[in-house]
């Protein structure tokens, strides 16, 4: 190649060994970055008070509840998510070009926002007269808008990419929408679902910002995972804040790597 | 079709009900006692510090994150980055950590008893509770954006016209700024912008590791809570409004730059 | 099931595809809609099966009024030109599909699959996915498909548009036969005229949005109603302000009543026939085709003074 030879590019340890220099500073660079605060954190972590601080009662709570509502948005997302792209995808109306720009504003919306944006309807002084602040609805409110983009933008490209004329094929044969729909487009669709869902599962997993202000964070009640680890945090229980940390991340990985496999297989079957 | 209709119901009621009015209604909130208490609550030394601030780190984080994405995303997509699988991991972990999880690590590892921490305080060297922590922590979280989108770009372009190039006497720098860089340029301007909104707009990592000391440490975001818990609700709404409409900036510009990117 | 096309029109955007369409299609007949690229004969079609809805109109099916009847409740068999296989599903499933959809139970299913596959000699092949087949054998499991729910009128959409030379000729032999076999009204659209001399009992021409004309091939052929027609279904050369096919023109090396004068410029032998090209005075060029034995006896040679008349009743006044 071009800079076979050329030192400048790349510094020679031992002879047979280059280390380029871009790419080897880019390693440097997300080691120093992420890695070593992670295996810092894991170390904390890994006290003998490990279990206990996982399991005391408060923590579960949050844990749990954590859990729960992530997979119900989840399952919320995979519903609502398939039907905004299919309407975005299939119909035609007026602002439908708006709409679908708007879809992407929970991802740019700072998450404290995203806070007072659900107060400002849902909380106390809502015009509508609905207050729902400090009830676990407005936890998995705030976890379904944060997470809103996930299912919707991977389902969109799938459905614009999927031959109408399967689906009129079906027709012709006698199926009716409902029909045409699980037999022809769910099977095509089904992998991008669950990745979508997957994402919005890890994501509401973590979530902080947007569910501070308007869940009240009661213990036992609405207080969630990231909002614990706070309250740890600020008591100056770092290894107790660690260990849950811990539990939390190791959930999201393994979700992420769920959804790597589920990827590789659709992607032999295509 | 009424079953079109239905459908078309469902699903705008649902954006209505969670996105649209809701976001409408932080504009109603807080322009509510009208437009002079909005900019008085911008014009405090507080608020024009807080901005000052978020846009300082977010100008030393992003310009970071962008050249690692550049570099370590054109080394991945080709195959040459050393440790590749370990490097694709450490870059997709912020998606999976809660930006508590990430303020908490940070914390960790610069802090008391941490194993950097003891030495930087025995220095006078401030990470936590000052302005590099609150970089540390916004290059964290806004990391993965650019190197994800140049990748899979990278991808599909293959290495065909970087060889061509190099046939033709092209040296590595050249090929790189004539012929990559203008290849994923949509690509980039995406990942840029979608990392820069992110930096902006980070709450959860920052509240850890700076300790959100007013006029020192306070990003925006962290300005907009601490008025809300002061109960100064208009303080609040004013500065998350500011912040909202920053975003639909960002939004009208993910969606050219999106529909570019597909479509070069 | 004859078809009954009455006054039907349909817009698309500004784009007029149909204008006030009336046809009758015969039952049992195997009928072509042909014509050029986008002059509204897909349109046609996806009309009579219920997948577009015309403007204006209606759409009988064996008298009834079908025209604002779906396309899942008017017992149509279609196949596309890109077979639109379910790319899910084995190519049983594909073939069997509309069974399920219909209840029909699982052992019935298996064997008018089995039927199926047989008659379009894809035996064998029921257990592979359809990107696993070439795309004749998925247009042929497209036809099983589409046959499987006996529609009692089947529609092809440029059936075999997406295959290569060699499967195209075979698909044409091998749909005559089945439409023999099977015995459903059938119809397809093609813009090769080749292939809708060759297979069709009845032809429907179709132009720009309109009906040029409506006859069995050699109706069509013999007896054009207008130059487009003429043209487009075969070779066609002008004389004297009359659109002619080639081998309707007489040769004759002395002045006959009606016979215009030209000479020749050339004189090709293409094996059976001879290609004659001649220049009339005004300029204007003129193919003439003669059998190579006829040619022969004329002894023409370039630069000859011939006279030239079309046969009564084969030409057409030019445009």
């Amino acid at each position: 190649m071009a800079d076979a030879a050329a030192l400048p590019r790349s510094l020679r340890l031992v002879p047979a060994v280059r280390l380029p220099l871009g790419p080897g500073a880019a390693l440097l660079y997300v080691c120093l970055l992420v890695g070593l605060p992670v295996a810092a954190l894991a170390d904390r972590a890994a006290t003998t008070h490990f279990w206990s601080s996982v399991t005391a009662p408060q923590a579960r709570s949050a844990l749990e509840l954590t859990v729960v509502l992530a997979i119900l948005t989840a399952a919320i997302d995979a519903v609502t998510g398939v039907l905004i792209a299919w309407v975005l995808v299939r119909d035609r109306f007026p602002g439908r070009g708006l709409v679908n720009a708007v879809i992407d504003l929970p991802f740019a919306l700072p998450t404290i926002v995203a806070g007072l944006v659900l107060l400002s309807l849902y909380g106390p002084g809502s015009a509508v007269g609905i207050d729902v602040a400090q009830t676990r609805i407005a936890v998995l409110l705030a976890m379904l808008f944060v997470t809103l983009p996930f299912v919707v933008r991977a389902v969109q490209p799938v459905l614009l990419a999927l031959d109408l004329e399967s689906e009129e094929a079906a027709a012709c044969l006698g199926a009716r929408p409902a029909q045409t729909f699980r037999l022809v487009i769910w099977p095509a669709i089904r992998p991008a679902t669950v990745v979508g869902a997957g994402l919005a599962f890890a994501r509401a997993l973590g979530e902080f910002g947007s569910i501070v202000l308007i869940s009240g964070n009661l213990p036992f009640h609405t207080q969630v995972a990231s909002v614990f680890i706070s309250g740890r945090v600020e008591s100056g229980d770092l290894p107790g804040a660690a260990a849950v940390s811990v539990v939390l991340l190791a959930v999201a990985l393994l979700t992420l790597a769920v959804l790597d496999l589920v990827v590789r297989r659709s992607r032999r079957r295509g | 079709m009424a079953s079109r209709l239905l459908l078309r119901a469902g699903a705008l009621g649902y954006l209505a009900v969670l996105l649209l009015v809701p976001v409408g209604m932080v504009g109603y909130r807080t322009f509510e006692h009208g437009v002079g208490p909005v900019v008085d609550a911008l014009s405090t030394p507080a608020a024009k510090h807080a901005l000052y601030l978020s846009v300082v780190v977010a100008a030393i984080a992003v310009p970071l994150d962008v050249v690692f994405g550049i570099v370590a995303g054109i080394a991945l997509a080709r195959g040459r980055m050393p440790f590749g699988r370990l490097v694709n991991l450490l870059v997709n972990l912020p998606f999976a950590m809660s930006p508590v999880v990430i303020g908490l690590a940070l914390f960790t590892l610069y802090g008391r008893g941490g194993w950097f921490g003891d030495w930087l305080v025995a220095h006078g060297i401030g990470v936590l509770f000052s302005v590099p922590g609150l970089v540390l922590a916004t290059a964290f979280v806004a990391l993965p954006f650019v190197v994800r989108e140049i990748v899979p770009v990278l991808d599909e372009l293959g290495t065909s016209q970087e060889q061509a190039a190099a046939t033709l006497g092209a040296g590595p720098w050249t090929t790189f700024w004539r012929i990559t860089l203008p290849s994923i340029r949509w690509a980039l301007a995406y990942g840029v912008v979608l990392s820069t909104a992110r930096a902006l707009g980070e709450y959860g990592a920052v509240s850890i590791v700076s300790g959100d000391i007013v006029g020192r440490t306070q990003t925006l975001p962290l300005l907009v809570e601490e008025r809300f818990r002061n109960f100064d609700d208009t303080g609040a709404y004013s500065a998350g409004f500011a912040l909202a409409v920053v975003s639909l900036v960002v939004v009208a510009a993910m969606t050219v730059l999106s529909r570019r990117k597909e479509h070069p | 099931m004859s078809i009954d096309v009455v006054n039907v029109s349909k817009t698309f955007g500004g784009f007029h595809a149909l204008d006030d369409v009336s046809v009758s299609i015969d039952r049992g007949r195997l009928t072509a809609l042909l014509g050029p690229s986008g002059g509204g004969k897909s349109t046609l079609l996806r009309i009579v099966a219920g997948l577009e809805e015309p403007d204006t109109g209606r759409v009988y099916i064996d008298g009834q009024d079908m025209t604002s009847v779906p396309a899942r409740r008017r017992g149509v068999g279609f196949v596309f030109q890109h077979y639109a296989a379910f790319p899910h599903m084995t190519v049983r499933d594909n073939v069997g599909f509309g069974l399920r959809v219909a209840r029909v139970d699982r052992a019935t299913r298996t064997r008018r699959v089995d039927e199926l596959l047989d008659l379009v000699h894809l035996g064998g092949l029921a257990e592979r996915y359809p990107s696993e087949l070439s795309g004749g054998q998925r247009q042929r499991m497209a036809l099983a498909r589409a046959l499987a729910v006996e529609p009692r009128l089947l529609l092809l959409d440029e059936p075999f548009g997406a295959l290569d030379v060699k499967v195209r000729a075979e698909l044409r032999a091998w749909l005559r036969q089945l439409h023999e076999q099977v015995n459903a009204t059938t119809l397809f659209v093609t813009h090769d005229q080749e292939e809708a001399m060759e297979l069709a009992d009845q032809i429907v021409l179709v132009n720009a949005g309109r009906i040029e004309q409506v006859g069995t091939p050699e109706e069509l052929y013999d007896h054009p109603a207008n130059e487009f027609v003429m043209s487009f279904l075969g070779a066609t050369t002008q004389l004297g302000g009359v659109a002619v096919r080639p081998h309707d023109i007489e040769v004759f090396t002395d002045p006959v009543d009606g016979g215009i004068q030209a000479m020749i410029e050339r004189v090709v032998g293409l094996g059976f026939h001879s290609r004659v090209e001649a220049a009339l005075p005004d300029g204007a060029d003129v193919t003439v085709q003669l059998t190579r034995a006829h040619a022969q006896h004329l002894e023409l040679r370039r630069g000859d003074i011939v006279y030239l008349r079309a046969v009564a009743g084969t030409a057409i006044p030019a445009s």
